[in-house]
């Protein structure tokens, strides 16, 4: 029984001892050792040949195809997220055909293997050798000769995974339509939004915070699926650098540690921008409000009491 | 001397048809759910549109702006045909446009409010002003805090959807349809999906809406606000009008049987 009375403890804050969770040391104890003995081991182990992991780590030749591999990353991904909306819109269009095509585009890309599209796109100009529009037997608008772009493997590079992407891309974008209320869809049409401001200002806001999970996810695996372009066969990327590189050292792991290390900067540079972006288009969707919302809610509190008073 | 003076008296003008519906049917494929609803509302009036569940009452409030398209009959909102465009005696298809426009006239209130919830209670109240009618941002945000005081809710300005109650959110929700300065309000059972005590703070605002003269029509199942605010009363009962009047004769003598269910269950 403590001796205070009841009504003194009423507007005290709380200061509790908080519980201990002994079992979470221990385990995360265990863990941290073992970790200490994997990284002793690394150090000492003389296979991974730190001296060349060093000296290779920031030479120009590695450097400039972890360059490529991020612009090939990132070029890929345009052309998939663009694509992919449009694919997700077509999805979802009462037109028939448009469904049928979106429909047909994603069965094709997502259902035969990255690889053997990236071979075929690097053989897409002795297929195609010229390509022409115009009315049969009539005139000609367009005429492209193939052969001059044969020799640029990083453009095809792109083509080749950007619409490999596009086909996950439409999945999720549509889930994320699809996950937003219709009854947000009809409220913007009520107010006299068309089609377009409704989508753009009031769906796909909601579509997003859905969307980008996943669409980290896929970014994050373009920029080591990158590693496949030799299928094309394009050899300027960050895998296919490192390997070339292991044939002039000739040891094969300390250029895969540089090359992993690599990625490994660059994954962790999009996870931080996934966390903002997480956040912007995570506003509204939970009961607690961010501090500095707080502090604007109280002050307009204080303001109107004051205004009745 | 302008046209509006030179009118004999403000009770003419108040007698305007906003709302003229002539045999409406509404079918969703082989399914007819509006069977010919006939019935008109006054500029100025609040008519109450009541009956059991499914008899076709958001149905019709959907048709009147537009959300459904009709099968047959006619809708006028203020003398303008909704969703069609007359040419001699053939109507063309409303270009989707034309039908947003259309729409902006009319303010709806849904049973679960429909607020963005990624936007601020002011964001919700301003966002179609600014796109749809050009309106200047700051001109909008001064019109947005204006309509949250006069809805209880000058301090709830920048939280967010999920952080205020159903009655606070309800009332964000009138003051967004207010934003877009319509003559027509609907409300499809805007109390239906709040706690009791909260049902009170927004049949205040549609109460004070109506004294201020703005044409509603409320589908609801309080007859209190009924008999209190609204000129006329309409009971409808699998698809068409049943019984239409003054609310405080129908709610007190209704002359049909299905009525007088409807009502022994509700009163
Ligand atoms: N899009 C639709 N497709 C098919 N049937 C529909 C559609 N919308 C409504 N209905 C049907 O129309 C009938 C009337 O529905 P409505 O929502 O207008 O009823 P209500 O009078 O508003 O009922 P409640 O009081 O339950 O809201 C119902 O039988 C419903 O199933
Ligand atoms: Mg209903």
């Amino acid at each position: 029984m403590s001796s205070r009375a009841p009504n003194d403890v009423g507007s005290l804050p709380i200061d509790a001892v908080p519980l201990r969770h002994p079992g979470r040391t221990a385990s995360a104890l265990v863990i941290v050792a073992l970790l200490g003995l994997f990284l002793y081991g690394a150090a000492t182990n003389s296979a991974y040949e730190w001296s060349t992991y060093a000296a290779y780590l920031l030479d120009e030749r590695i450097s400039r195809a972890a360059v490529i591999t991020l612009m090939l990353t990132v070029l890929a991904m345009v052309i998939g997220v663009v694509l992919g909306v449009l694919l997700a819109v077509m999805r979802l269009s009462p037109n028939r055909v448009l469904r049928s095509v979106s429909w047909g585009f994603v069965w094709f890309f997502r259902g035969t293997p990255v690889y053997v599209q990236l071979v075929f796109w690097g053989l897409i100009t002795t297929i195609y050798r010229t390509v022409d529009l115009g009315v049969p037997f009539g005139p000609q608008f367009l005429h492209i000769s193939t052969s001059s772009f044969a020799e640029n493997f990083f453009w095809l590079a792109v083509i080749g995974l950007g619409l490999n992407e596009s086909a996950y891309m439409a999945e999720i974008v549509r889930a994320g339509i699809s996950s937003v209320d219709e009854g947000q869809y009809e409220a913007a049409t009520a107010l006299g939004m068309s089609w377009r401001e409704a989508t753009t200002l009031v769906v796909l806001p909601q579509a997003m915070r859905v969307i980008i999970p996943p669409t980290g996810n896929e970014l994050i695996s373009m920029l080591k699926t990158t590693s496949l372009v030799t299928a094309i066969p394009y050899t300027q990327d960050l895998y296919s650098r490192a390997r070339d590189l292991a044939v002039e050292t000739f040891n094969p792991v300390p250029m895969l540690l540089v090359a992993s290390t690599w990625y490994l900067f660059f994954t962790s540079i999009l996870m931080v921008g996934q966390f903002y972006l997480e956040r912007h288009f995570g506003r509204g969707a939970s009961r607690a409000a961010s501090s500095k919302q707080l502090k604007t809610l109280a002050a307009a509190q204080l303001r109107d009491d004051k205004a009745v008073r | 001397m302008t046209l509006r003076d030179s009118l004999p008296s403000a009770t003419a003008q108040a007698a305007s048809p906003m709302v003229v519906s002539e045999g409406v049917h509404k079918r969703f494929g082989a399914l007819e759910v509006l069977k010919g609803v006939t019935l008109s509302v006054n500029a100025g009036e609040v008519m109450c549109l009541v009956g059991p569940s499914g008899s076709g009452k958001s149905t019709f409030l959907r048709c009147i702006n537009h959300l459904e398209q009709i099968s047959a009959g006619r809708l006028y909102v203020d003398g303008e045909l909704v969703g069609y465009r007359q040419r001699g005696d053939r109507l063309f298809e409303m270009h989707p446009k034309d039908a947003a426009r259309q729409r902006r006239q009319i303010g709806m209130v849904f049973q679960r409010f429909n607020l963005f919830p990624h936007m601020t209670a002011l964001e919700n109240i301003v966002a179609a002003p600014v796109k749809d009618q050009g309106r200047r941002r700051e001109a909008a945000i001064e019109q947005g805090r204006d309509l949250l005081k006069q809805v209880g809710l000058s301090d709830k300005a920048d939280a967010y959807p999920a952080q205020l109650s159903g009655g606070q959110q309800q009332r964000v929700a009138i003051a967004r349809a207010l934003a877009m300065e319509p003559k027509l309000m609907l409300f499809d059972e805007p109390t239906s999906a709040l706690d009791p005590e909260l049902v009170g703070e927004v049949l205040d605002v549609m109460r004070a809406l109506a004294d201020k003269g703005m044409t509603m029509i409320v589908v609801t199942h309080e007859m209190g606000f009924a008999r209190e605010v609204a000129d006329s009363l309409v009971f409808m009962d699998d698809g068409v009008v049943v019984e239409a009047g003054n609310p405080r004769e129908v709610l007190a003598n209704p002359t049909h049987a299905r009525t007088r269910a409807f009502l022994s269950k509700v009163l």
